[in-house]
């Protein structure tokens, strides 16, 4: 999900900045230098992971995850998205530098916003954990539109129908990125659930 | 796969201070994207077109990577001058395409397309390793760089992880449809990636204790600037003055 570069206007590209330096400082105020091997390493499989088309229909969408990354990482999903999101920028060209902080904002306060809703119901019983999950994916992509769709709307506000178009758009993706954060959670509470924040003080 | 096609080469851009070209890709993007008037985004087209040719790179590759990018655009193109308030061009059934709308795509499509063409020219010619040294010379905070360089670094043994279990999920006869049991192999083979990533994670840092390692990513690469540096300095300033006056001064 991103905005391309050239179409957003001044204010609203210097706020993205501002939001994204914010979120970016807090990530890193709250990371130890021990943890960064594994957020570096847990940022580099988000990447990967980000590549992986899943068919939906005739077509095919590619993952974004947020919601997941705020789920494991908290306010460090602010750091991992933007290093994410310059590594694409510099291998694939999907994007540039001035609308850098934006995107970072789109996908990253999602994320952490998920993580305070349901961080602590993912380490619940399973008939918890999955539906929190599942809303946890879902909301971070559908809250990810809607913040794209604003900073249309805050450039110009005739972009309403594209911003409109945008969310719709991403209506089947909320559903896929749900179904795929459920399970995801579901089998790393099998397999390692120390993975999951919060495991250690329940 | 996951590659760098334009940062190895032996052009002036690719010999420059990495420090100054991602000083001057920043300062320019930011002057383009600010921009409206079309003389100074036709202009910033051209130099960025220049500063391409400049470095020497694979057009067919470069256009690749602007075919991508510019599908996006497309998508403007088809929505924006029908839904956009003004006076209309022309009209297409109940539809009118406005004046507005068009002149509106034409901007966004030479911002679009010089803001990434630079981006090309001169930041995707250094390899990942030299941007995070230039970028922490550059004055970022350590953890970012320490965090940008450990994800690159791992970004390809992940890629390679990732392509192991794709593989033999395809041996088990594995197709991706549209079903649930898709969606749950997906699922379970990323989350075999995470578990695998947070065991490497573990494994790395302890190597990096046992050898050492306090907690500070020390970046040892200094960068000095040349007469060359200098001179390449005052024509990218230039050109910023240029665009600037374009812009705001409306000379044409």
């Amino acid at each position: 999900m991103h905005i391309s570069e050239g179409v957003l206007s001044g204010p609203v590209l210097v706020s993205g900045i501002v939001l994204a330096a914010a979120g970016t400082a807090i990530g890193l105020k709250n990371l130890d230098y021990d943890r960064i091997p594994q957020i570096g390493i847990l940022s580099a499989s988000f990447f990967v992971a980000s590549l992986i088309h899943v068919p939906i229909g005739v077509s095919s969408v590619h993952l974004i995850l947020n919601g997941f990354v705020g789920l494991i990482l908290g306010w460090g999903a602010f750091p991992a998205i933007l290093v994410a999101l310059t590594l694409q920028a510099v291998l694939f060209q999907f994007g540039g530098i001035t609308a850098l902080g934006v995107n970072t904002v789109i996908m990253a306060s999602p994320a952490v916003l998920c993580y305070f809703l349901f961080g602590r119901l993912i380490i619940k019983k399973p008939s918890v954990a999955l539906p929190a999950a599942f809303a946890a994916g879902a909301l971070s992509v559908f809250l990810a539109g809607i913040l794209l769709g604003l900073a249309l709307v805050f450039t110009e506000k005739d972009f309403f129908k594209v911003s409109t178009i945008v969310v719709m758009a991403h209506l089947p993706v909320m559903a896929v990125e749900g179904v795929i954060t459920a399970l995801c959670v579901g089998f790393l509470k099998r397999v390692q659930p120390s993975m999951l924040p919060g495991y250690l003080r329940s | 796969m996951i590659q760098e096609p334009f940062a190895i080469g032996s052009s002036h851009i690719h010999r420059l201070d990495p420090r100054l070209k991602i000083l001057f890709a920043t300062a320019y993007s930011f002057i383009v994207a600010l921009s409206n008037r079309f003389p100074a985004l036709f202009a910033a087209l051209m130099l960025s077109l220049l500063l391409i040719g400049l470095a020497r790179l694979n057009v067919w590759k470069a256009a690749k990577r602007m075919a991508l990018v510019n599908g996006l655009i497309l998508f403007f193109w088809l929505v924006i001058p029908l839904t956009f308030e003004g006076t209309a061009l022309f009209h297409l059934g109940p539809l009118s395409v406005t004046r507005e709308g068009v002149l509106l795509c034409a901007r966004i499509s030479l911002k679009s397309n010089a803001i990434l063409l630079i981006f090309i020219a001169l930041v995707s010619t250094m390899p990942i390793t030299t941007l995070g040294h230039a970028m922490n010379r550059l004055g970022l905070p350590g953890k970012l760089i320490h965090l940008l360089l450990l994800t690159y670094r791992y970004v390809f043994v992940i890629d390679q992880e990732y392509q192991r279990l794709v593989r033999a999920a395809k041996i088990r006869g594995f197709r991706p449809e549209t079903t649930i049991n898709t969606y749950r192999t997906y699922a379970y083979l990323m989350g075999m990636l995470f578990v695998r990533a947070s065991a490497r994670a573990e494994r790395v840092h302890h190597a990096m204790v046992c050898r050492g390692f306090d907690g500070r990513f020390y970046c040892l690469r200094d960068f000095s600037s040349t007469r060359t540096d200098w001179a390449w300095s005052a024509f990218m300033i230039s050109i910023i003055l240029g665009l600037v006056g374009l812009e705001w001064t409306r000379i044409i």
